[in-house]
């Protein structure tokens, strides 16, 4: 059976890319672009199996490597750190060389082999897959393979099991109970309350803007160290005092005009004495 | 009656374990367990002898087979025992001068405070030394012969305190330790030639062994015998072996032990015979060792020293009768017999003047002692007499035979022989007379016995008083009795063997005899032995007799310096093998240490580098571990490939 | 086509993993990198399939893919037991195993 000039085009584009994303995987600085390189060769190494007629394979190609092993992969780069790119530079003596050496030298004898070997066309999976890939895999898989594929099982739960012991902490010591946290947070003159609030009442409520102490100047406690460390902290502390200020006169104007008004200044006291107490908190 | 020959062995060995084991509560009559056990195996050995007289010539041999001692596979040792004439004469010999010489230990060691030990090593060297002339084979014969020299050892280091004696004793020792190495490798090749170790099929199959073989086997004997028998060039040990109290010195070193040499030598005839060369080597060191010890005994002054020298001569005489073949074993044990008689005479005689002055052994510090100790002036007259071979006494008999036999010889080989053992007779006469002169005739040159302090005490037998003149006195009577008796041993002997040719019917059937071809007839021999002797005895006589002896030594030629020096045989062995020793051993240590270890740390060496440089793939990085899995991995595949290529 | 393209694709394949495990030193690249070697022989294990006529070949890849994915689980485990205890990804800083 000889195969179709569509998937000589399909092979010579796809084989390109899949030979780009295996050189990416390994030549990429970041961990995550080679596992992105890597997830693409897949992918295409996913058509080229239904190209062969392994549909199943194809499937779970996708699916398993793709998307739950390479996915896998992606967690365990975040875990251990994103942003620890890899140096390229050789630091054992003589390793690229015999790296190269070995790996070419491999590379040339398999290649070698294959020029060798005298194929021409494939036998096809016409008939084998007649009953229907699946249906195929699954007749061999539970009768010529049932002992292997029992076994391959057994591995799958020792691996699953083995990772569990590996990756579990055991806890060597008693958990601090609340109350002695709480005093070795006094003895050591810690921050007793919770922080001040970002955010100015009734105004703002984003964490980047600070909160106000009573006399109109912005509370350092109340942001992140993180957001001040960027710059990316909006100040309004002149924005409150000027309106603050514009209260009072139209407050002042509505007195005169309406003789003794209770409720404004109340509320600015109030205001006033929250953020007061908030401050006074922090310190 | 076969079984009582177990009993002479046991009787003096039970007396050696009960003396031995039996400690100090025994010390007060253990000399006389001692003397009972041996006087009791000197008539059982008498019994035997009676009983062996009245059987018929041809089967006078009694065999005792004890039990089998080592029984493995083909290898088969018993302990068994042939007593034949030629036995029965050292069992005689060994028991009966044995006897006496322990009778005159009792009063010579009766203030050593170690009697009891003393006597429990005769015992132990009478059983050894039974054991040795007893045995039916070569491996029990050596148990005695090793036996012998573990109580020689013993008795020469008696009075182990002195350094002299504790190094006169291992210096026998070490020496004798070469001959027995001879001898036992001789044993070995007996038995991987003839399968067995019994005398008598060794001796009947004896001429089908290949002729290097027996030669082998002789010398190696031979070698053996010289280191027992003190014969060049393994003779340096007796001259120190005088250290031992002096009944040691006339029963081992001069009657007995050292004779154990000829007795193998006789004994193993048979191979001998069928081995010329071995047997002229014998030939060879017999007359080499007489001249030697004749010299050796001109020159010293020592009492003791001068009769070991006579000894060594003596033994030589028997080694080189014995060497001559079937012409001259018979002569050669007839010498020893006599021999035995009278040099045990001759040492008690000795030991009997020591003990009259206050121990001292130089003989220039004696003279006229005849009129103080007139028993031992004429028992060691008689001894003198018998020695150098004076007509009618034991040694005259026995000498006189083995002139004649080494003339008989024939051939130059016979001429150059029997002049020498001639000059021996001469030399002999000399040295005897120039002991007797010294000793006993000329004026007394007495010295004060030496400051103990000074000089520690040599024989603890006496009371010493500092500074005081000796008071010669004649000894109790169980020293003089012995002396008694053997002097009339010395006398009779040679004369009773010689009566018809007694002594030659009796020992023939067993060592052989042939008269040989004498260019020169007994009388001539007889005669010129006879003017060979009054010459060397009158030349003493002149030297010592006439003229003052001086009190020291006059410094002497050469020749004599070097005879008071042994011959420089100590320096000799101390230059060629002291030395010699130690530049090989020294020159080994260095090829051990350069070669071998070089080799061995070499190779080490080489190992822990190349291992060194093996570690440096270890380096832990699994890249480089990867590396060598991808490589191998490719050698896989280009074998795959070439193998179908192929 | 001629159906030995795909086993060059995977032979070609085979060969960067092999030299990306050599020369990686981020153990989760140096993962990758047999991941990607596994991939190529079951490319090769599928293209034999089609070679045969049979769907052994696609079989072994199957078990392929599940040995894989237990050995991924545990290998990442490791990866991750080892960045708590050294905060390195590194795989030559696990190199004590040396004399």
């Amino acid at each position: 059976m000889t195969t179709s000039t569509g998937e000589a085009v399909q092979f010579w584009l796809l084989g390109i890319v899949a030979v780009l994303g295996a050189l990416g995987t390994v030549a990429m600085k970041k961990a995550v672009h080679s596992a992105l390189s890597l997830a693409g060769t897949m992918i295409i190494l996913a058509v080229f199996y239904l190209a062969n007629g392994a549909y199943f394979l194809g499937v779970v190609q996708i699916v398993v490597y793709t998307g739950a092993i390479m996915m896998l992969f992606l967690f365990v780069v975040m875990l251990v750190g994103i942003t620890a790119a890899d140096s390229l530079r050789e630091t054992i003596r003589g390793q690229r060389w015999m790296a190269a050496l070995v790996g070419i030298g491999f590379g040339v004898l398999l290649i070698a082999g294959l020029g060798n070997a005298s194929v021409h066309s494939f036998t096809g999976l016409g008939q084998a897959n007649s009953g229907g890939n699946v249906e195929g895999l699954a007749r061999l898989i539970f009768t010529t393979y049932v002992w292997a594929f029992e076994i391959t099982g057994a591995l799958l739960i020792t691996a699953a099991v083995g990772a569990m012991v590996l990756t579990h902490r055991e806890r060597t010591e008693r958990a601090a109970t609340q109350r002695e946290l709480a005093e070795r947070r006094v003895r050591e003159g810690a921050q007793v309350p919770p922080l001040p609030a970002p955010g100015v009442y009734a105004r703002h409520n984003a964490v980047d803007i600070p909160g106000l102490l009573p006399d109109g100047t912005p509370a350092e406690l109340s942001v992140s160290k993180t957001l001040r460390a960027r710059g990316q902290i909006r100040d309004v502390s002149g924005e409150a005092l000027e309106s603050l200020r514009e209260l009072e006169q139209r407050s002042e104007r509505h007195a005169e005009g309406e003789g003794e008004s209770g409720p404004a200044p109340a509320n600015g006291a109030n205001s006033a004495n929250g953020a007061n107490s908030a401050n006074g908190a922090a310190k | 009656m076969d079984h009582l020959i177990g009993a002479l062995i046991g009787a003096p060995l039970l007396g050696a374990g009960v003396l031995l084991v039996g400690g100090r509560r025994l010390d007060r009559v253990g000399h006389w367990i001692g003397c009972l056990l041996a006087a009791a195996s000197f008539a059982l050995g008498a019994a035997l002898f009676v009983h062996m007289l009245g059987r018929p010539t041809g089967q006078r041999t009694l065999t005792s087979h004890l039990f089998s001692w080592v029984p493995v596979g083909g290898f088969r040792a018993d302990v068994a025992f042939q007593l034949d004439q030629l036995s029965m004469t050292f069992v005689l010999l060994i028991t009966g001068v044995g006897t006496l010489i322990h009778i005159y230990s009792v009063g010579y060691m009766a203030h050593d405070e170690n009697r009891r030990r003393f006597f429990g090593y005769l015992n132990l060297f009478l059983a050894a030394m039974l054991l040795l002339v007893l045995a039916d084979n070569y491996l029990l014969l050596y148990v005695g012969w090793e036996g012998v020299g573990l109580a020689s050892y013993l008795l020469i280091g008696f009075w182990q305190h002195k350094p002299s004696a504790a190094t006169a004793a291992k210096k026998a020792f070490i020496v004798n330790r070469v001959g027995d190495m001879g001898l036992s490798i001789a044993i070995m090749v007996l038995f991987t030639t003839f399968g067995t170790f019994s005398f008598a099929p060794v001796f009947s199959h004896a001429t089908s062994a290949s002729q290097a073989k027996l030669t082998v086997v002789g010398l190696l004997l031979l070698l053996g015998a010289c280191g027992k028998s003190a014969q060049v060039p393994l003779q340096s040990w007796l001259g120190d072996a005088m250290e031992g109290p002096t009944p040691v010195s006339a029963l081992i070193h001069a009657a007995t032990m050292v004779t154990a040499g000829v007795y193998l030598v006789t004994r193993s005839g048979a191979v001998f015979n069928a081995a010329p060369t071995a047997q002229l080597a014998v030939c060879v060191v017999g007359a080499v060792t007489l001249m030697f010890g004749a010299i050796v005994g001109c020159a010293k002054d020592d009492i003791k020293k001068a009769l070991a020298g006579s000894t060594m001569s003596q033994i030589g005489y028997m080694m080189l009768a014995a060497g001559l073949g079937p012409i001259g074993y018979v002569f050669a044990i007839m010498h020893l017999v006599t021999h035995g008689f009278f040099k045990a005479g001759l040492f008690l005689g000795a030991g009997s003047v020591m003990h009259a002055m206050n121990d001292e052994v130089d003989m220039r510090r004696y003279g006229g002692l005849r009129k103080y100790m007139p028993i031992t002036y004429v028992t060691f007259g008689l001894g003198y007499l018998a020695i150098i071979g004076f007509p009618g006494l034991s040694g005259f008999w026995s000498k006189d035979k083995i002139i004649e036999a080494a003339f008989a010889k024939g051939g130059t080989e016979g001429w150059i022989l029997g002049g020498v053992a001639l000059l021996g007779a001469g030399i002999t006469a000399y040295y005897m007379t120039r002991v007797m002169v010294m000793t006993f005739f000329g004026e007394p040159r007495w010295q004060p016995a030496p400051d103990p302090d000074e000089v520690p005490s040599v024989e603890p037998g006496i009371e010493v008083h500092p500074g005081e003149l000796p008071h010669p006195h004649e000894s109790p009577k169980s020293m003089t009795i012995p002396m008694v008796v053997l002097a009339v041993g010395s006398v009779l002997a040679g004369g009773l063997f010689s009566i018809n040719s007694a002594f030659l019917k009796w020992l023939e059937p067993v060592t052989g005899h042939s008269e040989g071809h004498s260019p020169v007839s007994t009388w001539e021999v007889t005669a010129a032995t006879l003017v060979v002797l009054a010459v060397g005895a009158a030349l003493a006589w002149a030297q010592y007799g006439r003229a003052p002896v001086p009190v020291t030594a006059p410094r002497g030629s050469l020749l004599t310096r070097a005879a008071r020096r042994d011959l420089l045989q100590d320096d000799f062995n101390h230059v060629v093998l002291v030395r010699g020793g130690e530049h090989l051993t020294r020159s080994l240590v260095y090829l051990d240490h350069s070669l071998v270890d070089g080799a061995v740390n070499g190779t080490a060496a080489s190992v822990g580098g190349l291992s060194a440089r093996l570690r440096q793939v270890q380096n832990g990085y699994v890249r480089s571990y990867a590396v060598s899995m991808l490589g191998g991995t490719a050698v896989v595949v280009a074998a795959t490939l070439l193998m179908r290529a192929v | 086509m001629n159906p030995i393209n795909y086993l060059y694709l995977s032979a070609l394949l085979f060969t960067i993993g092999g030299a990306g495990v050599l020369i990686r030193r981020n153990a989760i690249i140096v993962f990758m990198c047999v991941e990607l070697m596994l991939n190529a022989c079951n490319l090769a294990f599928v293209t034999f399939a089609r070679l045969h006529g049979n769907l052994d070949g696609q079989i072994f890849a199957f078990f392929t893919m599940v040995v894989a994915a237990a050995e991924v689980v545990v290998g990442l485990a490791i990866i991750v037991t080892f960045f708590r205890s050294r905060h390195s990804a590194s795989v030559d800083d696990a190199s004590l195993m040396k004399l």
